[in-house]
């Protein structure tokens, strides 16, 4: 068993940022990642990170801007937390040598970006997010923090209590990829878990193959709640053929969106009148698809982006990552002919329950970056937004967990004070086949066992290990039985067909019944490489389990919203309905079962409230 | 929550010990057929695209792929194994990769991640050529693609290769920023140049992907040489302007070392074979004459 004071699990933005703040404040600390730190997808980010720097800008407005974008969905403490220390954070990468765009005068350059008011998004070229990602590794050599890279965290070790509020986490469970060994990571005083998107759920995704949406799987399964699962954002500009991703920053410098009969529809078809391209990211992906599927497409799937008017000098001083992406990766040069693009799964705007500290329910447990939900998103996020998340809350995660006093935080997290329970229609039973305590369930026996043992975790460690080394042996001892690429294609394709841009109620329901179905079959999945040497036929069937549960927890949740807000577009429902809907669903998994919930959205800030309005652009 | 489904808990528990000769709930009856059925369709399905592949022999594109496992009985010596994948424009080779081992072998092994070319985890040996997976055509390849693990690192398995003295190298070089002083207030910048920027550009580009580190006939002969990756890390620092004299003195010291700069003997394979077409070998020149100018100031 390894141990160490602070575990952060994942070492993409918010992971990095988490481990150099814990071990500011002294904490022993170390980084468990199924990957190297540097092959983090949070290198995949181009466009940039929202901070107000600027004199006529500040963070009320940046504030108010995220608000809105989130269709009043986010929760006014953690945005104006993520707004207020922004400028900070983002300086204090300058500082650490982060190699921005600069202005004429040496400051760090800020381009405009959807849904802002200010050209606040600070940038570095089209490659904002591998230089971020690569500054803070070298700031984790500089400090000597201890990363074991290449482990694969699959569970976490939490006590049973009855309440998940009453619960502790005292570490992980995870696989050296390398050797196949297993083993326990005791945590003294947290886990943060850092894990990233889970774009994987979906077949046509701007994330990496990596995004699995691990942490937020085993968090589920652990008892935390999960919150705003519905609320997935569709990237407007992917390559029709990969899903790669094509910079907001190319509509923040001046791009333009064609349809096939050459008209810049968003003007000309109405659908932002005032913002065009610059209208918020929900809004572009529905004028695209409705384009499309009004029969002004181009080959009945795409538009087109052209930037050439922008002339090739300013194209590779600031875009010049697009132009290699889209010659590489879709054989179009974007300096001679206009990019095809199309809407793509690109962010989770939910995840892990958080509060502004970055707690979770469970004592012990963290969550920081993409995983997580403080609530900044809402129901769609802003571009540029999502880098300052990783820094603002990754680096809160790691001080509070290392005992620094952040203040008592105004969210409150878990089944407490004003929330009510939720009922949904099903076609299937969801949740686990076998539910309520058969082996498969990630929340430790150790409730008792906290009692009678040591009383210091390590019990609690050991038997997730047992319990995981159980199911590893039973994955790969079976001879014969089904692959898990199979499943997860098939549940890729059907939430990229029924659960994205637009969602209908049928849809939505024969979703549920194909992941029921996939359930079913993952019960007779194996793992055919008998090697424990690098197996990653093991590590993606434990990924796939995930998706599983997530592909759901996104399904239920946008069925239950029978309404329009934000990325959540519904057909039988065109309205914002406040009256009714402004409040977080959570779900939470009781021992195989998901449970429904609703906790109100915080529109009360720090000295205002934010009154919901119509959102145009 | 309420379901519309009459299904209870029992019966699904149930099916775990089920009794062949009890005869089944209705309801588990009904959803084991369901299973069968879809089991069918899927093996129908199999069966046809299979078909479907053999009757398009052209548009087929033929791997041979390195296979090694030291613990697998069969694997301990190396071999190529072929396969055969259904070719759509466009595709690369980390996509064809993948589909060999989604529907032939899922024990195929390889690193890969972004599949942008930005995670750096698929530098691969393709068509003897240090090349990333996922930005290679196999339109641009003669056939059949030869795919191998990087040279001159120790194989794990299949196509992943120990990575640990590449990273050992690239941390040597103490690859982090380190200003003589900090602007006073939290919120100032330290202000660079856009020339200064435009100089370092390149360098801070590199994805630690070790193509070049696998290409360099010195690293190969010399485990303790810097190599290309570490030494270009270094020039990112070494030439920017924001860092003072003594460290960029103290940067100089570590590449002009035995086993530094001077050992690059201008081969250019590095610079060759860089998917991001930083240029390497004009990096480490320029560290050379900043090394001897520097040395000159105490003569």
């Amino acid at each position: 068993m390894y141990e160490h004071d602070v575990i952060v699990v994942g070492a993409g933005g918010a992971g990095l940022r988490a481990a150099i703040a814990a071990q500011e404040e002294g904490a022993d600390v170390a980084i468990v990642s199924k990957l190297h730190p540097v092959r983090s997808h949070t290198g995949a980010a181009e466009g940039g990170i929202n901070a107000a720097l600027r004199e006529g800008d500040s963070w009320q407005d940046h504030a108010y801007d995220t608000m809105k974008g989130s269709d009043y969905l986010g929760d006014a403490p953690a945005i104006e937390t993520l707004c207020q220390d922004s400028p900070k954070e983002v300086i204090q990468l300058e500082h650490w040598g982060m190699a921005f765009s600069r202005d004429d005068d040496g400051r760090v350059s800020q381009r405009p970006f959807g849904g802002l008011s200010f050209p606040r998004t600070t940038y570095a070229g089209a490659e904002t997010g591998h230089q971020l990602l690569h500054t803070m590794y070298e700031q984790l050599v500089k400090r000597g923090i201890t990363v074991y890279d290449e482990w694969y965290v699959s569970d976490l070790a939490v006590t049973d209590e009855e309440r998940p509020e009453d619960r502790t986490c005292h570490g992980v469970v995870a696989h050296d990829i390398q050797s196949g060994e297993l083993s326990g990571f005791r945590a003294t005083e947290g886990v943060i878990l850092a894990t990233g998107g889970l774009g994987q759920v979906f077949s046509h995704t701007t994330n990496a193959v990596a995004n699995t949406g691990d942490g937020v799987a085993m968090a589920y399964r652990a008892g935390v709640p999960i919150e705003d699962m519905e609320f997935i954002q569709f990237h407007p500009t992917t390559l029709p053929s990969t899903g790669v991703l094509i910079t907001e920053g190319v509509r923040g410098e001046g791009g333009i969106l064609y349809n096939e009969d050459g008209e810049r529809f968003m003007f000309e078809h109405g659908y932002a009148n005032n913002d065009g391209e610059l209208a918020s990211r929900d809004v572009v992906s529905r004028a695209e698809l409705t384009e499309v599927n009004e029969g002004r497409g181009i080959d009945d799937e795409y538009v087109h982006l052209d930037m050439r008017h922008l002339g090739e000098d300013r194209i590779i001083d600031r875009l010049e990552n697009i132009v290699h992406l889209s010659k590489d990766f879709e054989g179009v040069d974007p300096l001679d002919e206009p990019m095809p693009v199309k809407p793509g799964q690109h962010y989770a705007m939910g995840g892990i329950e958080t509060d502004e500290n970055g707690e979770t329910c469970v004592g012990g447990l963290y969550a920081a970056g993409e995983c997580a939900c403080a609530s900044v998103h809402g129901s769609n996020r802003l571009g540029g937004n999502a880098l300052p998340e990783l820094i603002v809350f990754g680096k809160r995660a790691g001080a509070h967990a290392a005992g620094k006093d952040l203040g008592t935080a105004e969210i409150e997290t878990g089944q407490r004070g004003e929330y009510e329970l939720g009922e949904v229609d099903t076609p299937v039973q969801p949740g686990e086949v076998e539910p309520a305590g058969g082996e498969g369930d990630a929340v430790a026996d150790g409730g008792v066992a906290a009692d009678t043992g040591s009383g210091d975790g390590r019990d609690i460690v050991e038997r997730a290990v047992v319990r995981e080394r159980e199911r590893v042996q039973s994955l790969m001892e079976k001879e014969d039985g089904l692959q898990h690429a199979e499943i997860r294609s098939d549940v890729q394709e059907s939430m990229t067909r029924w659960v994205n841009v637009f969602r209908e109620e049928d849809g939505l329901k024969q979703a549920l019944e194909d992941i029921a179905e996939a359930r079913e079959r993952y019960q007779d999945v194996f793992v055919k490489d008998p090697s424990r040497t690098f197996n990653t036929d093991l590590i993606q069937t434990l990924e796939t389990r995930n998706i599983l549960d997530l592909a759901e927890a996104i399904t239920l949740g946008a069925l239950a919203r029978d309404e329009f807000r934000g990325a959540h577009w519904r057909a039988e429902h065109q309205e914002r309905r406040d009256d009714e809907w402004l409040k977080h669903t959570m779900l939470s998994w009781n021992d195989g079962t998901p449970e429904l919930w609703y906790k109100p959205a915080i529109l009360e800030g720090e000295d205002k409230k934010y009154e919901p309005k119509t959102r145009s652009y | 929550m309420s379901t519309q489904v009459p299904e209870t808990e029992t019966e699904t528990e149930a099916e775990t010990e089920v009794d062949h000769d009890e005869p089944l709930a209705p309801a588990q009856e009904e959803r084991m057929r369901k299973k069968a059925e879809a089991r069918a369709d899927r093996e129908e399905r199999a069966r046809r695209e299979a078909a479907e592949r053999a009757d398009s022999d052209d548009d087929t594109v033929h791997l041979k792929v390195f296979r090694f496992d030291p613990e697998v009985k069969g694997k301990q010596e190396p071999r190529f194994d072929d396969f055969h994948v259904p070719f759509e424009k466009g595709m690369t080779v980390l996509d064809a990769l993948i589909y060999a081992r989604d529907t032939f072998d899922s024990s195929l092994t390889f690193r890969h991640s972004c599949r942008q070319a930005i995670c750096g985890s698929d530098a691969l040996f393709i068509n003897g050529r240090q090349r990333l997976g996922c930005k290679t055509q196999l339109s641009d390849l003669d056939q059949p693609v030869r795919v191998e693990p990087l040279p001159h690192a120790e194989v794990e398995k299949d196509l992943v290769v120990d990575m640990d003295h590449f990273y050992d190298q690239m941390e040597a070089v103490e690859p982090y920023f380190d200003a003589d002083e900090l602007p006073d207030g939290e919120l100032d910048e330290q202000r660079q140049t856009r020339e200064n920027r435009e100089k370092v550009k390149m360098s801070t580009r590199c994805i630690w992907c070790g193509a070049c580190m696998s290409s360099c006939n010195i690293a190969a002969g010399n485990n303790e040489y810097l190599g290309p990756a570490a030494i270009n890390k270094a020039y990112r620092f070494a030439m920017d302007e924001r860092e003072g004299e003594d460290r960029k003195q103290h940067r100089l010291n570590i590449l002009e070392q035995e086993n530094g700069v001077w050992r690059c003997q201008t081969q250019f394979s590095c610079t060759e074979v860089c998917p991001k077409d930083i240029p390497l070998t004009e990096h480490i020149q320029e560290l050379k004459r900043e090394a001897v100018k520097s040395n000159l100031k105490f003569w």
